[in-house]
């Protein structure tokens, strides 16, 4: 069978970006040539290289990065001979000015993060971001939380603003695939403009709601090799190569060259585990923004809790991405109440 | 002792709020709200209260300088560039609840340097400046502060056209308040927008890293600064008692709000105009005795 060549398809990176929330911000600049290098050599298409939580995330709310995000922002560019670099700038953390920075020292493409009703709030930052010339993408966080229609409000406000592609975000990893058929098309129903998606793997479904967004229309297309992501990860950057690759889609991306960074550069530098744990299964039951996860799960151990029961509440309050500060708060406040029910 | 009159410029939401809260003032007396949309809501309640109520903008104010002393602006940062000239022209005392900041940041419940120059006109920074950076300059009064970080969060409901459209302006100014009249080395400010049924009411939490931790004295500290700025605030709390790791301390408060023309939860909007007349009832009782 002859394969399909898919030059719409375009496939995004964010172990740099993503992962850092998994390694507690703290990689280092040789770590980042070593994986934008093998990545640039695979024929990656963009690499995402920021703080966890956009630029201007290190703070003592999400961790503080080990090294400055402009510098393994600027390390990146130096390696990446083809592969573009991406950014993420989330309003109300970053700025339109960390944007610039970022830009100034080769930056290609920016993805806007917002929470899926707040689009309003990134006209500012896409706007400007096309103006200094950059590939501009939209990012609706937790989309998850709303339905269909909400989103495609959402996401054509970010259109009207200059995107050139609206994601679908399952921050929490909560979608099930026909969650992710039901978006993704509404969008491509609704938009001018291309339609990404990028998942968690908390309920091990990456793969598979990836799929299904390809099916659905959706080209902008995120992974994180070995699951190197906030919580569980996203989808698996070289498993879902290597299915494309079974179903005869041709992205233009070595699998095999992807597998062995996969194992030799980039497994190395998993601190706890990928794997879905009893705490990120929970994530994505109880539909909670993934970067929490080790958030909760060392306020868990400092107020004598279980990690589930300070994410569960979480989700029931309907907090938002970004909202770090009420993983202490809660986890405070249900060591009372323990401590009262004795 | 009679009140000094002040008048309300902008007759949106902030502007309409502040008045009903300068109605309990003792010493202010409201004369006027100015706007420029007849059909305004604000313009309608503030005839119907019995004040003065024009449509014409800051001509108003120039065809009739007398109407007040103290003039609250709640317009927009560009309209209060031009507004602000003829307040100064005019020898009036301008606070200025938009973002331009042509005058000093300024929160009720920070001490200034008297010695400075005559001071007729002072910013109000941000909502989330006003429910931060009096704890932030408490701790570091008792603790030096050489970082501080704020994490605001508000109701999706209660973030107008004006902040959605400049959120960079938020975290900027935000940012600058925290240094200057808060007395950190260098600040960071957050804002989160949650959409969440029923709204949730505006909480803020404080991180502030010191040199000299003492835990006492930061904790009594920090209950002396809210209690001070519950004298106009009331709805303003602490959620918990303040946490402390190493050098760092952290503080989660709430912001309930008056519930005078905001819903309660709006502790966002509620504080920006709690302490504009705050600050409109300290100099109002400057101009009484005479020191200003």
């Amino acid at each position: 069978m002859g394969k399909q060549k898919r030059d719409d398809i375009k496939i995004t990176e964010v172990c740099l970006r993503d992962g850092s929330h998994a390694v507690s911000h703290s990689f280092t600049e040789q770590q980042v040539r070593d994986v934008t290098r093998a990545l640039d050599d695979a024929g990656m298409h963009y690499i995402e290289v920021s703080h966890g939580d956009g630029l201007g995330g290190s703070t003592l709310q999400y961790g503080r990065s080990h090294v400055d995000e402009l510098k393994l922002i600027e390390a990146a560019v130096d390696e990446a001979k083809n592969s573009k670099i991406a950014v993420l700038l989330l309003p109300g953390i970053g700025t339109i000015h960390d944007l610039e920075e970022a830009h100034k020292l080769g930056a290609k493409l920016v993805r806007v993060a917002t929470h899926c009703t707040e689009a309003d709030v990134s006209a500012q930052h896409i706007s400007f971001a096309r103006e200094l010339g950059m590939e501009t993408l939209g990012f609706l966080m937790m989309a998850h939380s709303v339905p269909e229609y909400k989103l495609v409000e959402q996401a054509k406000l970010m259109e009207s603003y200059g995107a050139e592609a609206v994601y679908v975000t399952d921050s929490a990893g909560a979608m099930l695939p026909e969650d992710v058929r039901k978006r993704v098309r509404a969008l491509k129903d609704n938009l001018d403009i291309e339609v990404g998606f990028h998942a968690h793997n908390n309920l091990s479904v990456a793969v598979a709601n990836t799929l299904v967004a390809i099916e659905e229309g959706a080209t902008r297309i995120d992974g994180s090799v070995r699951c190197l992501g906030a919580g569980a990860g996203n989808t698996q950057t070289e498993v879902l190569l290597s299915v494309l690759d079974r179903m005869g889609i041709d992205v233009g991306i070595d699998i095999y060259k992807m597998m062995d960074l996969a194992e030799d550069i980039v497994g190395p530098l998993i601190q706890g585990t990928q794997e879905i744990t009893k705490g990120s299964l929970v994530l994505g039951y109880a539909g909670v923004y993934s970067s929490f996860l080790l958030h909760a799960e060392r306020a868990a151990e400092r107020f004598g809790l279980d990690p589930r029961d300070i994410l569960i509440e979480l989700g029931e309050m309907k907090v938002v991405g970004g909202q770090e500060d009420m993983i202490l708060d809660v986890g405070a406040r249900l060591a009372r109440e323990k401590e009262l029910s004795k | 002792m009679s009140k000094v009159k002040a008048a309300i410029i902008g007759s949106g939401n902030i502007g309409t709020d502040l008045m009903y809260k300068l109605e309990r003032s003792e010493t202010i007396e409201v004369s006027a709200m100015i706007g420029i949309d007849p059909d305004s809501d604000g313009l309608k309640r503030a005839k119907e209260r019995g004040y003065a109520a024009y449509s014409n903008g800051i001509d108003a104010v120039k065809e009739n300088p007398d109407m007040a002393e103290i003039f609250f602006d709640a317009t927009s940062a560009r309209a209060h560039i031009e507004h602000a000239k003829v307040l100064k022209e005019l020898g009036k005392f301008a606070i200025d609840l938009t973002p331009a900041a042509i005058g000093p940041f300024y929160s009720p419940a920070v001490p200034v340097d008297e010695t400075d120059e005559k001071l007729d006109n002072v910013n109000m920074i941000t909502c989330g400046g006003q429910a931060t950076i009096p704890l932030i300059y408490a701790v570091n009064e008792v603790a030096d502060v050489s970082y501080a970080e704020i994490v605001a969060t508000i109701s999706s409901l209660s973030a107008g056209p004006g902040t959605r459209a400049n959120i960079d302006e938020f975290t900027i100014t935000t940012r600058r308040g925290i240094e200057i009249v808060g007395g950190a080395d260098k600040g960071k400010a957050i804002i989160i927008l949650n959409p969440a049924e029923p709204p949730i009411m505006m909480q803020d939490t404080i991180y502030c890293e010191v040199k000299h931790m003492d835990e006492a004295k930061i904790t009594e500290a920090i209950h002396n600064m809210i209690e001070k700025v519950q004298e106009y605030v009331p709805g303003y709390r602490l959620k918990q008692e303040p946490l402390f790791d190493e050098n760092l301390v952290s503080i989660f408060v709430e912001v309930e709000g008056a519930a005078d023309y905001f819903p309660e939860y709006a502790g966002n909007l509620d504080i920006m105009t709690a302490a504009a007349a705050k600050v409109g009832e300290d100099f109002a009782r400057k101009l009484k005795v005479g020191s200003l």
